[in-house]
């Protein structure tokens, strides 16, 4: 039993991966619908209110990230921590304690948002009885995760280690501090800080969770899988330390770019975006990393859809690392802030990277899994592929060109002061933008039908592996 | 102290941490570990593949 390794918590979460990315991304669809036709739900009668934009905007923003980001990096976490440590985890009952925790944060997500529970603040909407459950199922996390790492046979802990663990030991402080809460009743509480303060704390947590969970932790997954799939070894190692520190030390002071033009001191908001500026040089020090590692090996992105998704997630990492750190000038954040071309922004990282990288590692890693030599079918992955990029770019130029005019409209002014458009005339200009976007998703979301297909099939002819043993003679 | 000369000492303690990493990081005596490390997701695949079963 020792000599194996825990490969079930790595299914449970691979699988759930998959099912979590099918609801948040309809929720998603649903929403994107909902801004062409708003009255499209009220047709449900009494069941409207559970339905509406203001109540499952929230549910897709937590289901995308915590509930398919977040099972996709529990999955792939805990693979890479054990093969490259060459050790089993800590503990199977603490691996099933965190599947079936973070399964039930969910749940309760899926529940209590929609009834119009929330602390209101973003990406940390979830109530105070689940904050506390969201917190000590991520401790049993760190316990396993470092855990797994301080029993390992090997001598060095592989950087893809090093870039979980620091996006495990930042998302525990992160979420205990932004969620520090006053408890009125059950399901209602006030945030313990006011004001400003509260602003600043709430969004040094947003661009945090940003920078750790889709970002730090997402490259884990991105200094294994694109290594192992492409046969060779990461272009730079050294890169990878210098990268890995770089972020480190850079992302936690970008957070007031979050709120610039606001109540915050203007020495903050400057500093915000000087550090934002500086990110781009380890992000694009880490793209070309990536990306690099196939010199000599470009070829294979040819005939290899799994590379073609790891490789361009890496591509739209510094698309979206580029375009970051440029709207966080505050000359060109006065434009697009408030504007559909955040929206866009985000869902060029979130589509583009995050669920590109995921998607294409767990298309490595399904087939181990299940004792299979490959995908059921790989014409489908790089179907599933194609329709995925051309979702992300149908999307994200639809809504740069959406937010860019929108930004335009809002402060053009005749010569006599007064607005030239209405608000309502804004609104109107985005119609046939929302309508590529809502094209765009629902291509993207159909990929992802595709891909439950094709594990599906992969499941069935394959058998959960359960005896990957440990190799027993160590290497220094 | 006060907080403006506490934030300076801070930073440059950061800056000087952060360049002796990057000294540690591309100091030749290192290159020979770094690279064994970077071969580590291969070293699985090789040791099971050697393994009779």
């Amino acid at each position: 039993m020792e000599a194996t390794y825990n490969y079930k918590v790595v299914r449970q979460f691979a699988i759930m991966t998959i099912v979590w990315g099918i609801v948040g991304m309809l929720v998603g669809v649903i929403l994107a619908a909902q801004l062409i036709w708003p009255t499209m739900t009220e047709a449900l009668g009494p069941l409207a209110p559970y339905l509406s934009y203001g109540r499952i905007r929230p549910l897709h923003t937590n289901a995308v990230i915590f509930a398919f980001g977040g099972s996709a990096l529990f999955a792939t976490s805990l693979y890479v921590v054990q093969r490259t440590c060459q050790a089993r985890v800590l503990s199977d009952g603490l691996a099933s304690f965190v599947f079936w925790g973070w399964q039930l944060v969910i749940l309760l997500a899926a529940v209590t948002l929609p009834m119009g529970l929330t602390s209101s603040k973003e990406y940390a909407e979830l109530e105070w009885p689940i904050d506390i459950l969201i917190a000590v199922v991520w401790v049993a996390y760190g316990v396993l995760f470092f855990g797994t790492v301080m029993k390992r046979k090997t001598q060095h802990i592989y950087v893809a280690n090093w870039f979980f663990g620091a996006y495990i030991v930042t998302i525990a402080l992160l979420h205990i501090v932004n969620s520090a809460e006053l408890p009125v009743t059950l399901t209602k509480s006030y945030s313990a800080y006011a004001g400003v303060h509260d602003a600043m704390v709430q969004w040094w947590y947003g661009h945090n969770a940003v920078g750790f969970f889709l970002t730090t932790a997402f490259l884990g997954m991105m200094y294994y899988f694109i290594p192992k799939q492409a046969g060779r070894p990461i272009f730079s190692y050294r890169l990878s330390i210098v990268h890995f520190w770089a972020l480190n030390f850079i992302y936690m002071w970008a957070g007031p770019h979050h709120l610039m033009y606001t109540a915050l001191p203007d020495w903050a908001q400057s500093l915000g975006m000087v550090f934002s500026l500086m990110l781009l040089a380890p992000s694009w020090g880490g793209m070309m990393n990536g990306i690099l590692t196939l010199s000599g090996a470009w070829h294979k992105l040819r005939t290899d859809p799994i590379l073609k998704f790891l490789i361009t997630a890496m591509s739209f990492y510094g698309m979206s690392t580029f375009e970051g750190p440029m709207m966080s000038v505050k000359t060109v954040n006065a434009l697009s802030h408030y504007t559909e071309w955040t929206i866009g922004h985000v869902h060029s990282g979130a589509l583009g990277w995050v669920a590109m990288i995921s998607i294409g590692s767990l298309y490595h890693l399904i087939p181990r899994l299940f004792g299979r030599e490959e995908m059921f079918s790989v014409k489908l992955i790089n179907t599933h592929f194609w329709m995925s990029t051309i979702g992300v770019v149908l999307y994200i130029a639809a809504l740069w060109i959406a937010g860019v005019a929108q930004g335009l409209m809002w402060r053009a002014t005749n010569s006599d002061g007064t607005l030239t458009y209405s608000f309502a005339q804004s609104v109107n200009a985005m119609y046939p933008f929302y309508a590529i976007r809502l094209i765009g998703g629902t291509l993207f979301f159909a990929g992802m039908l595709l891909m439950a297909y094709n594990v599906w099939k992969t499941i069935a002819a394959g058998k959960a592996v359960n005896d990957a043993r440990i190799p027993q003679a160590v290497a220094a | 102290m006060d907080a403006g000369l506490l934030s300076s000492v801070v930073t440059v303690i950061f800056f000087v941490l952060f360049v002796a990493i990057m000294v540690w990081a591309f100091y030749g005596g290192n290159k020979k570990k770094f690279e064994d490390a970077g071969n580590l997701p291969f070293q699985e695949d090789a040791e099971e593949s050697r393994k009779p079963d």
